[in-house]
């Protein structure tokens, strides 16, 4: 740089910070910035839901008999199912749901995976080989069937008020806790990848040889630096914990009718496959579209956050 | 070698007996008990009859004391009955492990013989545009929800052609095209369901391996683009994804439940599914049992294909994963 004579060291752009870096790298994964953009169409859409039932004058819970299986117009975008509830905006308020519950849970499973990740790189020994055997086992296991069990049981026997136990919000609580307690192992197994990096990089053994407690040492100084890979491996597993959620739901497991999610919306549909395809179509697409813009915008995020990660391992 | 096998199946065998109690307590905690059922079947049963019956069938004691009767039973054969066929719940296993077992293998096949390939050509091209398709294409098969891509394919395959049934076995004696014709869908499902997984995970370990100073050796001595790909990286490509493929055997299982009760496929995962959700415990339990069994079986067998598969790995150091 400082060969340079001065007139060409002006064309270099001062501002080049990291953050910058991050930014420029990201944008150059056109499809993670088209996923990062369509997901904001289709939250602002979701959200916005109740606005299209009154600028088109449909229902999404409302039975209308009259309009069974009515056909795609200018009032009906994408017609009217079974019961004459307008598909769009059913699927608008199911994608409020299903995202909702996606989020949550992925926050949920990030903190547990970072606790789990966290520890068990950091302590290492016979802390690290029980909680990397659970996390393996966790993967291994045939969840599914596992998890039909876990939805199935009675949460008024686990000692609940009936009046909790069966209430709307309980069924999505449950739901979204019982898909965040399968859904850490991505974060657990790259922080504690990450932790193993940090433990012997100089700034901790200062802080560890200043008589750092271990707790703060993971808190002030390891942590921080596991920023950018939490953020890559929650938004990598977001797809995978919608999907979940969407089966669950599908089975009658997750989500329960009237309130709408994209998994129980197929459930009625299924029936009339053979009728009604279209209805089997729709909310099946906008969980694929979802799933797959989260999965690329993680791609993204992590080529532009780790450019020394191997891209196709994850 | 022996060491490691039997050391490996006593650890499968403690996961298992956790599991057992794991599952034990979750279904005590599923709506209603047997009792409960017979009291909603039957008007004129009072609830002293019922209280009678609990203390008959042990269903007052707790929990742990419950779990080390069924256990004794279970070491001893005797694994209940089950309620929806009327049957003991032991004959009803091995048929529909069998059907499980035949749907993912199958697929499994199909799925490698596509994956590996792909992954291969991929690695060979990285960053081009068939790269780049390859990619889109596994994106596309890790986001689509299976069930459904079973859906779609009712829709779009068995509605028009009349020949691809859109469920069900078959005649359990028909001939092999009779059973081959019900596979189709099924079988089509599970592969577009985890093939992209499995392409993704080729193309990296062949990337990682292109990368090693032996290829570079080879190249050196003058062996060709196909030679190296072939023969000195493909071979060592293919021992990490036999470790890849034993940790998804438990996530094929759960693709298996969604397929089979999707294409009403008489398999482990449907009858898991319909036990649960008919109440018929001890099915569900011992259907459970058996899908983990199988899963740690196939970890087993895994671990064991690595240790030979690659001379590295010593049999003490406690395995692969």
């Amino acid at each position: 740089m400082n060969a340079l004579p001065p007139s060409s060291r002006d064309l270099v752009k001062p501002a080049d910070t990291p953050r910058r870096r991050v930014w420029r790298r990201f944008l150059r994964h056109r499809l993670a910035v088209a996923s990062g953009i369509l997901l904001a169409i289709m939250a602002s859409l979701c959200l916005a839901a109740p606005l299209f039932e009154t600028v088109l004058g449909v229902s999404a819970f409302k039975t209308d008999l009259f309009a069974r299986f009515a056909p795609t117009d200018s009032q009906f975008l994408l017609g009217a199912d079974e019961a004459g509830r307008d598909v769009m905006t059913r699927l608008l308020h199911g994608g409020r749901i299903s995202l909702a519950v996606g989020l949550a849970a992925s926050v949920i499973a990030a903190v547990i995976g970072t606790f789990i990740g966290l520890v068990a790189g950091y302590r290492g020994g016979w802390i690290d080989r029980v909680l990397m055997r659970l996390t393996d086992g966790v993967i291994a296991l045939p969840l599914l069937p596992l998890l039909i069990v876990l939805t199935a049981i009675d949460p008024a026997k686990l000692g609940l008020p009936e009046s909790i136990a069966y209430s709307e919000q309980a069924t999505l609580y449950r739901i979204t806790i019982i898909v965040a307690l399968v859904g850490w192992t991505t974060v657990a197994r790259l922080v504690r990848a990450e932790t193993l990096s940090l433990r012997s990089r100089d700034f901790v053994r200062a802080a560890v040889s200043q008589g750092a407690m271990p707790s703060h040492v993971m808190r002030r100084h390891i942590l921080p630096n596991c920023a950018s890979v939490i953020v890559v491996a929650t938004t990598l597993s977001i797809g995978n914990i919608i999907l979940l959620e969407s089966v669950l739901s599908f089975l009658g497991l997750g989500i329960q009718p009237p309130v709408p999610s994209w998994g129980n919306m197929l459930t009625n549909a299924q029936e009339l496959v053979w009728s009604e395809p279209w209805l089997a179509i729709w909310p099946g697409l906008a969980i694929f579209i979802t799933v797959m813009a989260f999965n690329f915008l993680g791609d993204g995020l992590q080529e532009a956050l780790d450019p020394r990660a191997d891209r196709s391992t994850n | 070698m022996l060491r490691f096998v039997l050391g490996r199946i006593a650890e499968s065998l403690i996961v298992l007996l956790a599991m057992s109690f794991l599952v034990y307590a979750l279904i005590g905690l599923m709506p209603g008990d047997p009792i409960d059922l017979m009291l909603s079947a039957n008007p004129e049963m009072t609830s002293e009859d019922a209280a009678r019956l609990k203390a008959l069938y042990g269903l007052d004691r707790p929990i742990l004391e419950r779990y080390w009767n069924w256990l004794n039973a279970a070491l001893q054969g005797d694994f209940g009955y089950s309620r929806l066929y009327q049957k003991p719940v032991l004959d009803l296993i091995p048929e529909r492990l069998g059907a499980t077992t035949l749907l993912l293998g199958v697929s499994l096949a199909f799925t490698l013989a596509i994956a590996v390939p792909l992954g291969v050509y991929a690695a060979a091209r990285p960053h081009s545009t068939v790269d780049y398709g390859i990619n889109l294409f596994c994106f596309a098969g890790i986001s689509v929800p299976p069930f459904w891509l079973a859906l779609v394919a009712i829709i779009l395959v068995a509605i028009p052609f009349q020949a691809i049934p859109a469920g069900g076995m078959g005649e359990p004696d028909a001939g092999l095209w009779e059973r081959a014709r019900h596979m189709i869908l099924p079988v089509a499902t599970l592969t577009l369901a985890s093939v992209g997984s499995f392409t993704r995970f080729m193309r990296a370990a062949m990337l990682e391996e292109m990368r090693r100073d032996h290829i570079r050796t080879a190249r050196a001595k003058g062996a060709g683009p196909g030679r190296v790909l072939f023969v000195h990286a493909l071979r060592n490509a293919l021992t990490p994804m036999a470790t890849v493929l034993a940790l998804s055997i438990g996530s094929l299982f759960s693709g298996a439940l969604i397929t089979e009760t999707m294409f009403s496929w008489s398999g482990m995962g449907r009858t898991i599914y319909e036990a649960t959700m008919g109440n018929d415990y001890n099915l569900a339990l011992v259907g459970l049992l058996a899908a983990t069994a199988f899963t740690l079986a196939g970890n087993i067998l895994a671990d064991i294909a690595y240790a030979v598969l690659d001379p590295r790995v010593s049999y003490r150091s406690g395995g692969a994963d």
